[in-house]
């Protein structure tokens, strides 16, 4: 046997699977091309992206400087608390208001159970676009336009939520609800100190699903928000990029990566339940 | 009539029993599914009931009354070059899309599966741009892109070719937002492809290689890919209702132009009810983006059925 072939016996690796690396391991790099573009393009002077040639690394490194250009222009950590206030409290009445229905579908026996799944259903087809006249017309006539409440208003309800902890709740055995109702437990306390628990995973994956869907959201912070102080990330990124009229490459691109990287980094600690959470949604 | 779900009714007894092996009053069931109810019915049915009723209107925000035009708005539409313009673009934006991050998500996916080791670090590099912030990555995409300094033209002159203006040309410019798209739902897709996979039993491959078929290609074509077809189907389906939905990347990179030729329906709604104020026509332009939406829907619902029975 030639060497290198037995050098990747070893390493368990067969010459197929050499390949199917090489091929992967490039089109991994296009995938992350444009975030290492946009680090690169962070950290050197604008210039260097306007010269003929293209570089690997910077010519000139300049550290942190092209953000703190950024963060002088733009107030990007007040864009990033506005996302992390409207994400947190979306994520809270989503889960407060979804597990008890879910709960309620899964295991409860009442009139109108089935009419409130097939429109749970339904929901689920129905993009923020179609509603989003309508609630516009209703804060502009209550006056609650531009406020983190008008932010946060369409997404209190994930029927996504009440379908995928439906799912979860179902396979809770009843058993152990009848065995907790017996020793005295009310319906409230059997719901939240027993079976959300062990529901963990799955509301993790919601979680991570949901921060996700609405620190990213453009279409509707664009049409309710008005004034600076509360754009989210995306609304703040549009209004920095409209601005920088000098065409200063490596302060936006440094307010980009500032902005991308809080939910990257969520991501790489929580890819399991991300990942997990799109099965959830699609195959199973 | 959803209304109707919060008020208790009687039941039999039996029926509690039956589930719970206890008698809980059935009004408890109701205020658990109360709130839940009432948004529903506040930021979803009513909004909708309500879009539709408007689009049979002249209504304009601001405006003190409003008067009932029957199918006026529909017509107009009918006869407006600028809707049918962003429906075609928007169908010719999925055509693109479609086929782009399906393929390549199979191509990946069976690829990562038949590895013995580094299939996460594979996974998570192609999920990234699913949880990026499309307009920070939009700007990135622009530069990447641009006509004299982008990367993607130094790369296409080195090799030979001359470059491209994606942005400013009528005909590029919907294949450019599409590259952005399939790059964005591509990890998506694998995900899929690759539980799909993982639901395949490897009896069958063994199956297959004891009729002979010991070639990559021959397993594929033989075995994944009729068991993947339900997969394949709910895949497709779910692309093409993201890819319809098409806005955040023409709202921050191109805004129609050039000539209009990168309009999408959900942008020109968005205009006609949001910048101009002109509720009917753009209520109008919702209730038929909603009705193509809850067509595709459909299709995913009975591909789910099939899949459950499969």
């Amino acid at each position: 046997m030639p060497p290198l072939t037995l050098a990747l016996r070893r390493l368990g690796l067969t010459p197929r699977e050499l390949a199917t690396h090489a091929v992967l391991l490039l089109a991994a790099f296009a995938v992350l091309f444009p975030f290492y573009w946009m680090v690169l393009t962070a950290v050197r002077p604008s210039q260097e992206v306007f010269s003929a040639g293209f570089s690997w690394l910077p010519e000139t490194f300049v550290g942190l400087d092209n953000l703190r250009t950024a963060l002088d222009q733009a107030p990007l950590l007040r864009f990033m608390l506005n996302g992390a206030i409207v994400c947190a409290g979306i994520l809270v009445v989503q889960l407060l208001t979804a597990i008890p229905c879910a709960y309620a579908l899964a295991k409860y026996e009442f009139r109108g159970r089935d009419l409130l799944f097939a429109l749970t259903l339904f929901g689920l087809c129905v993009p923020i676009q179609v509603p989003a006249l309508p609630l516009y017309i209703a804060l502009a006539f209550t006056g609650l336009l531009d406020s983190y409440f008008a932010l946060m208003l369409p997404f209190f309800l994930s029927v996504f939520a009440i379908f995928l902890f439906r799912q979860v709740f179902k396979s809770f055995p009843d058993e152990i609800i009848h065995a907790a109702r017996l020793d005295g437990l009310s319906e409230m306390e059997i719901l939240w100190r027993i079976v959300v628990p062990s529901a963990g995973p799955a509301i993790a994956a919601f979680a991570v699903f949901s921060i996700t869907a609405h620190w990213n959201d453009l279409y509707w912070p664009l049409i309710v928000v008005t004034s600076k102080e509360l754009a989210p990330p995306p609304l703040g990124m549009m209004y920095f990029a409209d601005n920088e009229t000098g065409a200063n490459f490596g302060a936006l691109m440094a307010a980009a990566t500032l902005l991308t990287a809080p939910l990257m980094i969520i991501f790489l600690f929580a890819q399991r339940h991300f990942i997990r959470g799109v099965t959830m949604t699609g195959v199973k | 009539m959803a209304l109707s779900l919060v008020t208790p009714q009687p039941r039999p007894a039996d029926a509690a029993e039956k589930r719970l092996g206890a008698r809980i009053a059935p009004s408890i069931a109701y205020w658990f599914a109360a709130p839940s109810i009432l948004l529903l019915v506040a930021t979803l049915l009513l909004p909708i009931l309500v879009v539709v009723a408007l689009s049979f209107t002249d209504y304009e925000l601001g405006a003190l009354g409003l008067s009932f035009l029957g199918f006026e708005n529909y017509a107009a539409l009918a006869d407006d070059a600028t809707f049918w313009r962003s429906l075609k673009n928007t169908a010719y934006y999925t055509v693109l899309v479609v086929p782009g991050s399906v393929l390549l998500a199979l191509l990946l996916a069976v690829l990562i599966s038949g590895l013995s080791r580094g299939r996460r670090f594979y996974q998570i590099a192609f999920f990234l741009p699913v949880t990026s912030t499309l307009i920070a990555m939009a700007t990135v995409w622009k530069y990447l892109l641009h006509g004299a300094i982008g990367p993607v033209n130094h790369l296409l002159v080195f090799l030979g070719f001359p470059a491209l203006e994606f942005f400013g040309n009528p005909d590029l410019v919907m294949p450019a937002l599409a590259i952005i798209g399939i790059w964005q739902l591509v990890g998506f897709n694998m995900v899929l492809f690759i539980a799909g996979l993982t639901a395949i039993p490897a009896d069958l491959y063994e199956a297959a290689a004891v009729d002979g078929m010991d070639r990559p290609w021959e397993r594929f074509f033989t075995v994944t890919l009729p068991l993947l077809g339900p997969t394949t189907m709910f895949v497709v389906v779910t692309s093409s209702i993201t890819a319809f939905k098409v806005f955040d990347t023409v709202a921050v990179l191109t805004r129609g132009a050039p000539q209009g030729a990168s309009d999408v329906l959900l942008y020109v709604t968005y205009l006609e009810g949001f910048q101009y104020f002109r509720i009917g026509p753009a209520a109008a332009m919702t209730v038929i983006f909603l009705g193509i939406i809850m067509v595709l829907s459909l299709l995913q619902a009975r591909i789910i059925e099939r899949r459950v029975h499969y």
